[in-house]
């Protein structure tokens, strides 16, 4: 493993998480760590890659009103055409990022191995890991063709861990020009809405507390929101809620949402089907309410509650509230 | 108005099934549609309604010659279906998909294409992007709300933290999330139509595809081992009758939360 290249989604500066864990790892792999970014402030997220052992920064620099799939698959590619090759490029699954890799892998005519879990390069080979059948197997997968390896990675796969003072090196930023993208790059987006709420961020809290469709009804989400806030915990939510319209989809846990790996997570009429618990399942303790003792759920709960979850939280929240 | 949807028929069987030798699910077996897909089935119908003329055709790929999840989408008022049926296709990853699915819609020019964010049963999550990349199209992923006028969409994009607004001409590739729109039940009337309605079946050498490019030798990649993981164990099992918030508080003091 001579050389990896890590997409480096940022925002003002602040490097998304998943993007110090790629890093992390690919230094773990003994070879040489570079990134791609782009957006305003790109240049600002130098100091902290440089800090987690980046020697190179691409910088596409403000990519206007693009989606970023077409500009930057195009620029790496043509990055990739006037350098040696990166080993790997490793891709963090964030809806941009799932976008930026599908577009390079058509172009540069390279498959793609997604859904990774973790990866090991002992022995100068580079394997993957990817968790299937809801987490009960698995499969390890490598590419037997040219390089670079495209991997997306699932967040929360790789702890985070800045390098050792003697491996940091002064990074070079290296300004990368967008080749011209044709009418692929067509879409723009008009305006942006944040769907923020206050507490601890959903993937980074201590405690998750989720609802379900045990629920019953839209108005009793506002049950999970309290409870997580007298936890100093995030609400989440299954797929099923978030469809429905009770929670937004930045609450969703889950295959198709966050992965979550807090000390304590509440599953409040969660059944426990496989698409949720994947992105639960490496939580520290997990506690269970459901109605239904045959939930899958219960399976996998350290402490599991069979009742009704508009009885039992609101008993639980009376009773935190008398402890003030 | 002419919109291509992108649909898969995936494994029916519970628990889903390796194959010994490759490691890859196997796929011989009754195959259903993905629910996942009924999404962009749904907004296809309703765009084509919206714009007061043109149709649906479902774009589809499989091993075998299976119809039966493509007859369910007809049944909602799809008007025909493409499926790519060839044994050359066994073992193909998302981009050798995506090369057929690009070569059918070449053929089919149609003005919009729609897929599912992601299959229940691979979920790699990028082949409608690959597709848009192979054609030379903008795409627009993860759209929560889809509307077209003067022939181009306004396209709600979830984000992780929102959503975006976004614009793009036709023609393009849009994904849409589950939930997006209410999927139709088939009537009587469509489930009866449905068995008529044309079903083109092709081959990847009809395509013009070279079949290298597709199927095990185009994904080139191969898994190395498979190992089941050492599974959570059930805990303690409280039966509620009124007290058992207190257990949850207890435990929660165990673990310093409280």
């Amino acid at each position: 493993m001579d050389k990896t290249w890590v997409l480096a989604e940022q925002r003002d500066g602040t490097p998304a998480g998943i993007v110090l864990e790629l890093v992390t790892a690919a230094r773990g792999f003994g070879s040489v760590v570079e990134a791609v970014t782009w957006g305003p402030g790109g240049a600002g997220a130098a100091a902290v890659l440089g800090r987690y052992g980046v020697t190179k920064l691409y910088n596409l620099g403000d990519i206007g009103e693009s989606l970023p799939g077409p500009k930057v698959a195009a620029a790496i590619a043509a990055q990739l055409a006037a350098e040696s090759r990166p080993d790997a490029i490793l891709i963090g699954a964030t809806h941009d990022g799932r976008d930026i890799a599908a577009r390079l892998s058509a172009r540069l005519d390279l498959p793609v191995l997604a859904n990774v879990v973790g990866m090991d390069a002992s022995g100068g080979r580079l394997t993957s890991e990817h968790s299937i059948f809801g987490g009960s197997t698995v499969v390890r997968a490598e590419f037997t063709g040219a390089v670079p390896g495209l991997f997306i990675v699932q967040a929360k796969s790789f702890a985070a861990e800045a390098a050792e003072a003697a491996e940091q090196r002064s990074l070079e930023i290296v300004e990368v020009e967008v080749p011209d993208t044709g009418p692929s790059d067509a879409a723009r987006v008009v305006t942006r809405h944040e769907e923020e709420h206050s507490g601890p961020k959903l993937d980074e809290a201590t405690v998750v507390v989720s609802g379900g469709r045990g629920l019953g009804s839209p108005g009793n989400y506002a049950l999970i929101t309290e409870l997580a806030q007298l936890l100093n915990g995030a609400p989440g939510a299954s797929r099923a809620v978030v469809d429905a319209g009770w929670a937004p989809y930045a609450f969703q846990v889950g295959q198709t949402g966050k992965t979550v790996k807090p000390v304590v997570y509440i599953a409040c009429g969660i059944s426990g089907a496989t698409l949720h618990v994947v992105g639960m399942r490496a939580a520290q303790y997990i506690i269970a309410v459901n109605k239904d003792r045959e939930a899958p759920i219960f399976a996998i709960a350290d402490l599991g509650v069979v009742g009704d979850v508009t009885k039992v939280i609101p008993r639980l929240i009376e009773a935190i509230r008398a402890r003030r | 108005m002419n919109v291509a949807v992108c649909v898969k028929q995936i494994p029916d069987s519970e628990p889903p099934a390796l194959d010994p030798q490759h490691h890859t699910l196997v796929r011989d077996g009754k195959l259903v549609m993905d629910e996942s897909d009924s999404f962009g089935v749904e907004m296809g119908l309703q765009l084509v309604e919206a714009a007061g003329g043109g149709e649906v055709v479902l774009v589809s790929m499989a091993p075998c010659g299976e119809t039966r999840g493509l007859r369910t989408a007809l049944a909602t008022g799809a008007a025909k279906a493409i499926l790519v049926s060839d044994p050359v296709l066994a073992g193909s990853d998302a981009l050798g998909t995506a090369k057929v699915l690009a070569a059918v819609i070449r053929r089919l020019g149609p003005d919009l294409v729609l897929a599912g964010t992601e299959s229940t049963d691979g979920y790699t999550g990028t082949t409608p992007v690959q597709v848009a990349e192979l054609l030379g199209w903008p795409s627009v992923s993860f759209a929560r709300h889809v509307e077209i006028s003067h022939r181009a969409l306004r396209v709600k994009r979830q984000t992780e933290t929102g959503y975006e607004e976004v614009t793009c001409p036709l023609p393009a590739v849009v994904t849409v999330t589950a939930g997006v729109v209410e999927p139709r039940y088939p009537s009587f009337k469509g489930l009866a139509a449905a068995k008529s309605k044309p079903v083109e079946e092709l081959t990847v050498v009809e395509l013009g595809l070279d079949p290298s490019q597709v199927g095990f030798s185009g994904a080139r990649q191969q898994v190395i081992s498979v190992r089941a993981v050492k599974a959570r164990e059930a805990g303690e099992i409280v039966v509620d009758a009124g007290e058992a918030h207190e257990r949850v508080i207890s435990f929660l003091e165990q673990l310093k939360i409280l």
